[in-house]
């Protein structure tokens, strides 16, 4: 008998087999927090006097705040509690607006195969690295920080077949959009779902980190995928070839549910409001205007979405009436688009370009959309109230949807304007 | 300690209740005072809620209740605003350990089976929810050891320091 991807990964931390349903306290290979996560944790350290205790391995930790640069004093005071914790405990630090805790994680310090637990939902981005990674709260995290452990039941496994070739205008996103269609947002709560097929294997890595970090959206634990060149590939850019390692599946594996998806068969889709699970096709919903565009967050924020997006507006003019804006999700993706001018092309054609940094995702930072707008963005959620303001409609797509909507000041399905 | 019977009235909601809906990011800067923030809970989905729960009521969503972000002021707020126990289908994952570590209850029942305004007995130590007024209605519920360990000690924090270990 096989084991599943999680089983393969909590094994080889336990150092010895471990099998869905049992309960094991793992040793955290990487932990990090936010400025949600890392104010709350400062404060039970300090309230239960930890404050002064050495974190486990401050090589291990990393504090990001994310909503940077600062908009108001509040925001600015509670930075400055986790900055002056960092820096005391000599742990990674890295300032707001200069991207997501995420991308810190994956680019500068992620190892393949190994376990990351960091205080935000979207933890689950990591596993396209083959490895265990899932989120959780601040309490759970002083555990983590001071001690390097954390209990964890090792989740059942819903196995996701991805299978053909990706149409024209058709993305990552898509699929996972798909897939909230099929399992909702609840059916995996608890579960690992693990992603293979040749489509998942013929994906950049940008794309597999799209569909990773959506796991949290359909319930589930933590989403996982096989390492191969792709990883090595990606590692290589941001010099850590030495952290690559070959993660495979097995086929005899005990999967609770298989699902497949037939990528050849997708078309563009959206999330209608005001939740991820309310699936429709893009061009179904072309009578709907949209006030403002979103292209940005850990979900759609990387050089491959922004190439996208560009490639689509190149030499045109966003909607009168419409508003774009598009967020680099952290310092590598906003220079690498500075140097290859795709944020000069997103610019010209209107764009507002932020520093990166999460944005309006989760209603903290700018791009706040008015009462009863319609919004289009490519983040992960679209609950009511979300992007701070509780009247807003939100649909969620792919950037090449986001940006083929923000040409036409409707929702527009992107294989309408694509060359 | 996990409190043998709780009494309060039901306060119904739907399904997939998120963090952004209890603990809205646009109030985040009330973040530092959570007595503040506690004044908003639920009030995206609910507006009444705030204004009218009291002491030892019950939230009772249908399913997926607390999905989304791990933001744990979620849980503390609801626990501020006095709610005796969340009772839904079943809760989003973070949202669980987050309100568990933090001593607050969760239940997970059938949930169709209790409506808006119904006086509710749970009865903890016995497993059981019961209706004032009704006397046929009895609803068997179970608890994880784990969230009793953990609620017991008044959360995790007092848990890890009492036995010293991460093993619940």
């Amino acid at each position: 008998m096989g084991q599943t991807l999680v089983e393969k990964i909590i094994s080889k931390n336990m150092g010895y087999p471990v099998k869905a349903g049992e309960t094991v306290v793992v040793n955290v290979d990487f932990a990090a927090l936010h400025d949600g996560s890392g104010p709350l944790l400062v404060r039970l350290m300090q309230e239960r006097g930890y404050d002064k205790d050495p974190v486990f391995d401050p090589e291990r930790v990393l504090f990001a705040n994310e909503f940077g640069p600062e908009s108001t004093k509040e925001v600015a005071n509670e930075h400055a509690l986790c900055r002056q914790y960092a820096l005391g405990h000599g742990c990674h630090w890295e300032e707001g607006g200069t991207g997501h805790v995420h991308a810190h994680v994956y680019e500068n310090f992620l190892k393949c195969g190994t376990v990351c637990i960091v205080g935000d939902s979207h933890t689950t981005v990591h596993g396209a690295y083959g490895c265990f990674a899932t989120g959780c709260g601040s309490t759970d995290m002083v555990a983590v920080t001071r001690f390097g452990q954390t209990w964890i039941k090792v989740p059942e496994t819903f196995r996701i077949n991805v299978t053909g070739a990706l149409p024209k205008g058709v993305y990552a996103k898509d699929i996972m959009l798909k897939l909230a269609g099929i399992i909702k947002s609840d059916q995996a709560i608890y579960k690992s779902l693990e992603f293979r097929g040749d489509t998942i294997s013929s994906l950049s890595m940008e794309g597999r980190l799209t569909i990773t970090s959506m796991g949290v959206d359909v319930g589930a634990k933590n989403a996982i995928m096989e390492t191969d060149e792709h990883t090595r590939e990606y590692l290589r850019k941001f010099g850590r070839e030495e952290d690559y390692v070959e993660i495979r599946g097995d086929e005899d594996a005990a999967f609770e549910r298989v699902i497949d998806i037939d990528a050849a068969a997708l078309e563009p889709l959206v999330s209608k409001p005001h939740y991820v699970e309310n699936v429709d096709l893009a061009k179904n919903c072309s009578r709907e205007h949209v006030d403002l565009i979103y292209i940005g967050s850990c979900t759609n924020g990387r050089v491959e979405d922004l190439h996208v997006a560009a490639e689509i507006l190149r030499g045109k003019k966003v909607a009168r009436g419409t508003r774009l804006l598009v967020i680099p999700n952290s310092s590598y993706v906003f220079k690498e688009c500075l140097r290859d001018g795709t944020l000069l092309t997103l610019a010209e054609a209107g764009a507002m370009i932020e520093a990166p940094n999460c944005g309006p995702c989760m209603g903290v930072h700018q791009g706040i959309p008015a009462d009863n707008e319609v919004v289009v963005a490519t983040q992960n959620r679209n609950f009511k109230g979300r992007m701070g303001n509780p009247t807003a409609s939100i649909y969620l797509s792919s950037p090449a949807t986001a940006a083929a909507t923000a040409l036409t000041g409707y929702i527009t399905d992107p294989r309408e304007v694509m060359a | 300690m996990i409190r043998d019977s709780i009494q309060g009235r039901a306060w119904k909601f739907g399904s997939n209740v998120s963090t952004d809906s209890i603990a809205p990011g646009r109030l985040i800067s009330l973040r530092a005072n959570p007595q503040e923030y506690a004044k908003h809970v639920l009030e995206d989905a609910r507006p009444d809620f705030v204004q009218g729960v009291k002491a030892d009521d019950f939230i009772v969503a249908d399913r997926n209740f607390g999905c989304g972000s791990s933001r744990e002021i979620a849980p503390i707020i609801i626990k501020l605003a006095g709610v005796g126990a969340v009772l839904s289908k079943s809760f989003g994952r973070i949202f669980y350990r987050n309100a568990i570590n933090n001593g607050m209850l969760l239940i997970e029942c059938d949930t169709d089976r209790i409506a808006e305004g119904d006086e509710l007995v749970v009865d903890v130590k016995g497993r059981v929810i019961r209706k004032t007024g009704d006397p046929d209605f009895e609803m068997p519920f179970t608890l994880s050891e784990k969230e009793v360990k953990i609620i017991n000690e008044g959360g995790l924090l007092n848990y890890i320091e009492k036995y010293n270990s991460l093993d619940i």
